[in-house]
């Protein structure tokens, strides 16, 4: 049974991730992150794995794992953008420019658009107010967005 | 000689095109056979300028901005390289008025130095408090924190000195440092100017802290939203512990100390401090019950310091210049300098360090040069989502953590966020009420529950149902999170609620009333 579980690539994968944090003192948080990163999301094989790993139950595991905003459990798209729906962004125009963000790009908050090009998340504040309204695409930041930036950015995810 | 062009590696000049710019610059160089270098500075946080490149030349430093990639043959053509002139020539960085008028304490070196050069960073008075302390006993320099008048620059406004003394009164074969760099407060971002900008500030601050309270290891807990201050606080403390700041031996000293990044995952409570042990402990990062204070019972159940970066990255100065020397600047119990964030919408964006007792109009008019849309300010918020909202009516309050009170507001991380006259307070405090929904850590009632019932009165009041009962509904749950909340985010939502309601009841009017009123 166990080696079955251990045999596949997700357990494979998440077990170097575990192992890079072996000595680390409260290592959950660090395995989460680093799990999202190697796969995109946090698959829910993996739950189990780190929760094996680490002497935890599975409920503990996922109790974290939902409890942070950044982590998915399904694949994102090609590229993942954030826009900031705070308020230095809204007092700049904020919420015009995500709705045309959502249009440009044919995607509601927290969805993928169908072509599997871009997933669209909200943000609360990317420290860049003084340059809103402000947002990141796969982790690369964008300031004062305006008709132009959002057609490069349409087109970037669409590339 | 070569020449150094300095193109910062802030988030918000990168934000702007800075990267391409510095790889047309680079490009420039080969292509014209220049003897020339590119350093990635920090931000001197004048936004609207950015990205700003600076040169250095035999009669100081000369500054361009804001410079996109297509400008750059032509700085090239204009001789910028020994500060010839162009049309977005700045002139001495230094004189530009915003920079000239600020007391920069906390940033002196941000936006100057190489942020990880460690010569550059001692040829600046770096490692000067460090030096001090390694020569004080702990008593000595929790006393010299004390004295400065130092306070958590997180938002609480904690006296910083009290902090560390409770934890160095406290036994314990095992202590922790922990810096709270979870700057989740919209409006703000002067922890991520400082740890892109200076991060060995930092570092040298919780060295110190360390020292003072006997702790050998230290977490930085970073949002996730900052990777590009992740980059540089990491290679920062790559050369640090190369150089000997940290590690086995301090300077040289028989103290041990390390520190380590520890990324967030999105959850705007994990600023508040008890809940921020808790993710770093592997958890859901909710809130505790206090007491037990962190000092005495924090990480894994060890005293632990726990301090904002801005707080930490103000020690060194302190423990070099003297408590007598920090505290002078300032007014009241509120000593020092704060750094202020001017955002939103207003035409002078930026970072602006100066002593505690400016008014909150000439923050607004006078240094941010108000709105940037050309339209009357109509209102102000202070302090980050939790913050409340100000009329001009109330702009000849100064910037000091109990006038602020006084007022019913707070200052929270200094961030200042201003709006134009086409906001619609509603919708503001609508949305205060929503963010403290999504961000509830689902603790306490007043905070999960009255968060979401807030939404929902805001609704029928934009969409006219029984107005009146639904304002004295919507006080009324102010009152009920205000007091019934665990931390701060159930606690304080109320204040931007209720500052819109009290300062902007027009807003709160029903549609056709709201017509007739204008
Ligand atoms: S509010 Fe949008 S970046 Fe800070």
């Amino acid at each position: 049974m166990t080696m079955e579980r251990n045999d596949t690539e997700i357990a494979t994968r998440t077990l170097a991730v575990v192992e890079t944090w072996r000595d680390a003192e409260g290592p959950l948080l660090p395995i989460l992150n680093g799990v999202q990163k190697e796969f995109g999301y946090v698959p829910d094989e993996a739950l189990q794995v780190i929760a094996k790993a680490l002497n935890l139950s599975r409920a503990d595991v996922y109790g974290v794992f939902s409890f942070y905003h950044d982590y998915r459990d399904r694949p994102a798209g090609r590229h993942v953008l954030k826009v900031c729906r705070a308020e230095s962004c809204q007092a700049m125009g904020g919420d015009e420019m995500a709705d045309r963000l959502r249009e440009a790009l044919g995607v509601d908050w927290h969805g993928t658009s169908r072509d599997g090009a871009v997933t669209l998340e909200p943000v609360y504040c990317l420290g860049l107010c003084a340059c809103s309204p402000s947002a990141m695409l796969d982790g690369e930041v964008v300031g004062r967005l305006d008709e132009e930036r959002i057609g490069e950015i349409a087109a970037e995810v669409r590339a | 000689m070569t020449v150094t062009i300095y193109v910062p590696r802030d988030s918000g000049a990168l934000a702007l095109g800075a990267e391409k710019v510095a790889a047309r610059i680079a490009g420039e160089i080969k292509t014209r056979g220049l003897d020339a270098k590119i350093v990635r500075n920090g931000s001197r946080g004048l936004y609207w300028l950015e990205p700003m490149v600076e040169v250095e030349t035999p009669a100081g430093r000369t500054a361009y901005g804001p410079v996109a990639a297509k400008d750059v043959p032509s700085l090239f053509d204009a001789d910028f390289l020994s500060g010839g002139r162009h049309g977005l020539s700045l002139g001495d960085p230094e004189k530009i008025p915003y920079l000239a008028r600020q007391t920069r304490l906390t940033f002196a070196r941000v936006g100057v130095i190489d942020p990880v050069a460690l010569a550059d960073y001692k040829a600046h008075g770096g490692l000067a408090g460090l030096e001090k302390a390694l020569k004080m006993t702990p008593a000595d320099i929790v006393r010299q924190v004390t004295d400065s008048g130092l306070r958590g620059r997180g938002g609480a406004g904690f006296p910083t000195g009290v902090k560390w003394k409770t934890v160095l009164g406290t036994p314990g074969e095992v202590k922790y440092v922990v810096c709270n760099a979870d700057e989740g407060d919209s409006g703000t971002f002067s922890d991520r100017m400082v740890m892109e900008g200076d991060p060995f500030v930092l570092i040298e601050g919780m060295t110190i802290a360390a020292i003072a309270v006997g702790a050998r290891k230290g977490y930085i807990y970073l949002r996730s939203e900052y990777p590009h201050a992740e980059k540089v606080l990491n290679e920062a403390l790559a050369v640090a512990r190369k150089a000997g700041v940290l590690g086995g031996s301090v300077l040289g000293s028989k103290h041990a100390f390390d520190i380590e990044v520890r990324m967030g995952a999105g959850a705007y409570v994990c600023g508040e401090e008890t809940a921020l042990l808790d993710s770093l402990e592997g958890k859901r990062g909710q809130v505790r019950a206090k007491p037990p204070l962190p000092a005495q019972k924090g990480l894994f159940g060890k005293p632990t310091v726990m301090n904002n970066v801005i707080s930490l990255a103000s020690v060194p100065i302190v423990l070099d210049k003297g408590a007598a020397y920090y505290k002078d600047f300032g007014l009241g119990r509120s000593r020092g300098t704060i750094p202020i964030q001017i955002a939103g919408n207003v035409k002078y964006p930026g970072l602006f360090e100066a002593a505690f007792g400016l008014t909150l109009g000439e923050i607004v008019d006078g240094i941010g040069g108000g709105t940037k849309s050309g339209r009357p300010v109509r209102a102000v918020q202070v302090g980050g989502p939790l913050g409340a909202y100000f009329p001009r009516e109330l702009f000849d309050t100064p910037f000091d953590y109990e006038a602020f009170a006084a007022k019913d507001g707070l200052i929270g991380h200094a961030g200042v966020v201003v709006f134009d006259d086409t906001v619609d307070m509603l919708k503001q405090a609508r949305f205060a009420m929503e963010f403290c929904a999504i961000e509830s850590c689902g603790k306490c009632t007043p905070c999960r529950v009255g968060a979401v019932r807030g939404v929902e009165v805001a609704d029928r009041i934009a969409g006219g149902v029984e107005p009146e009962k639904q304002v004295a509904l919507l006080e009324d749950l102010c009152n009920t999170m205000k007091f019934g909340s665990l931390c701060a985010l159930g606690g304080f939502t109320p204040y931007p609620v209720m500052s819109a309601l009290r300062h902007f009841p027009e807003d709160f009017r029903p549609h056709p009333l709201r017509e007739a009123a204008e």
